[in-house]
């Protein structure tokens, strides 16, 4: 019971932080905001989409591009919350969250799973305005969309925790975009079909089909068509679970990243 | 029985040491003051007395409870009010309050009023709605003071918690802390560097280049001396 209630307070807590900064709310917003009726808008005409699946007709650029956009919400969330987190170290929030008598692989993962509904809020706005925008996608796909969301908002936070713990200079945003945003980003399925990526070159190709973003981004993609990607759900937990591994062996006390001198 | 029990504690940065075999126990129901210049390793003690760190040697128990295979009974006894603030600025006193309740597992009307309670000894009843952001640094402090007593611990931590505040506020927290220890029968650490925060009758533990150089009663250490000149003669003896 006291595992049920942590986590509850851990996601009002992150929802209540996330009200407070309304800035943070609209900036997250504006990002992909920007991409679709800017980037895609203008790119329509320059690349031709074949019919792949889950798409059943010829669909225009801004339509592919929406499932990658929400990754990006989920990416840019992942990582600004390892960043607050290293902030929060500092702050010390995040000492009193993991001096609580929990185990310590259940706070962080509480901590993951309240920084991805965060997120997901953001990418069921950011559809809703795409929506107004004159982009649709069936009813059912905005349902079922919800879980696949979550397994991705999952992984990444939980890139972005195992991050926190391993690179001290996370402080500096523009490394985490140089060196993990824009790889992830841009050697993904976010942006071009796989297939497009295989004729500009093979190792391209085989590099973006590795990458657990675009894992992320296609079980987004189907899912958003009530469609179910098995590859994509698979790789993408498994991603998940290692890098979760990754950030709860980085949080060890035994290897002292929690270091304070004195 | 100890409340708390340190013994032959090490731990060190690389190939900096930070505490070279520190042993000490706190008697329950005692205001115990951890005394030492900056650098003293303090706050690494107070690391590994939460788990944050986890010493290579040596042994600690709160409650009975050893930190290292009992974590999470050790810390379900323990109050911490760390060096660093560690409240969301965005946060109400209340709300601040309420999800530290939960994380030990205290909810609804049995967390409402453990906060009641815990505001109303620290005097911040009134200030339950008002933002963290809006309070000054002795009420932060308050706030977090009455945070770590909300699942009423045995043993309560402080590292440095007057660091900051002026005169009256860090009289006030070492009186408030003090009446604690006397009405609850509470166990306090409190880590310092200041001698005006000990009086006489609290144990003292003089910590010193990661080793403990006293662990008395202060009016013992202190002996015909005020205890500001003790402690300086003690550091400056072996600095």
């Amino acid at each position: 019971m006291i595992y049920f209630t942590a986590l509850i307070a851990i996601i009002q807590r992150e929802a209540l932080r996330y009200i407070g900064q309304r800035e943070r709310f609209v900036a997250a917003l504006v990002r992909p905001l920007v991409w679709l009726l800017v980037f895609a808008a203008g790119f329509r005409a320059a690349l031709g989409l074949s019919i792949t699946p889950p798409y059943l007709t010829y669909i225009t650029y801004e339509i592919y591009i929406i499932p990658g956009l929400c990754g990006m919400i989920l990416l840019f969330n992942g990582m600004q919350s390892s960043l607050s987190l290293v902030y929060d170290r500092e702050m010390g929030s995040m000492k009193v969250l993991l001096t609580a008598p929990l185990p310590r692989w259940w706070l962080l993962f509480c901590k993951l799973v309240a920084g991805a509904i965060i997120s997901i809020l953001q990418c069921y706005t950011f559809l809703l305005i795409a929506r107004i925008y004159g982009i649709r996608m069936p009813t059912i796909g905005y349902v079922t969309a919800f879980p696949a969301l979550l397994v991705g908002g999952l992984m990444l936070g939980a890139l972005g925790l195992a991050l926190s713990s391993f690179v001290k200079q996370l402080e500096n945003f523009a490394g985490v975009m140089n060196f993990v945003i824009f790889p992830m980003f841009f050697l993904s399925s976010a942006l071009y079909p796989l297939w497009k990526m295989a004729e500009a070159g093979r190792l391209l190709h085989d590099i973006c089909a590795v990458n657990p973003f675009t894992q992320a981004v296609e079980l987004v993609r189907f899912a958003l068509y009530a469609q179910f990607n098995l590859p994509a759900l698979g790789w993408s937990l498994l991603a998940t679970g290692a890098f979760l591994a990754l950030a709860i062996w980085g949080y060890d006390p035994a290897r002292g990243m929690i270091r304070k001198k004195g | 029985m100890s409340a708390l029990r340190v013994s032959d504690l090490h731990y060190r940065y690389g190939s900096k040491v930070a505490l070279n075999g520190v042993s000490f126990s706190i008697d329950e129901g005692q205001f115990c003051a951890l005394l030492g210049p900056n650098g003293a390793g303090k706050s690494t003690l107070f690391s590994l007395l939460t788990g944050l760190l986890a010493a290579r040697q040596g042994g600690i128990a709160i409650a009975g409870h050893d930190i290292r295979t009992q974590p999470r009974a050790a810390l379900a006894r323990m109050g911490v009010v760390f060096q660093q603030t560690t409240l969301d600025l965005d946060l109400t006193v209340a709300q601040s309050l309420r999800y530290f309740a939960a994380l030990h597992g205290l909810s609804g009307q049995t967390a409402a009023k453990r906060i009641d309670e815990a505001l109303d000894r620290l005097g911040m009843r009134e200030r339950a709605s008002e933002k963290v952001r809006a309070l000054n640094g002795g009420h932060r402090r308050r706030t977090e003071i009455a945070r770590a007593l909300l699942h009423r611990p045995a043993v309560m931590l402080l590292d440095e918690p007057t660091v900051g505040l002026d005169a009256p506020a860090r009289a006030a927290i070492t009186n408030h802390v003090h009446d604690l220890c006397d009405d609850t029968q509470m166990t306090v650490l409190w880590a310092t560097h200041l001698t005006d925060e000990v009086r006489l009758t609290d144990e003292l533990v003089i910590l010193h280049k990661g080793e403990v150089l006293a662990s008395d009663t202060a009016h013992r250490i202190a002996g015909d001396d005020p205890l500001q000149t003790a402690f300086l003669e003690m550091v400056g003896e072996t600095a």
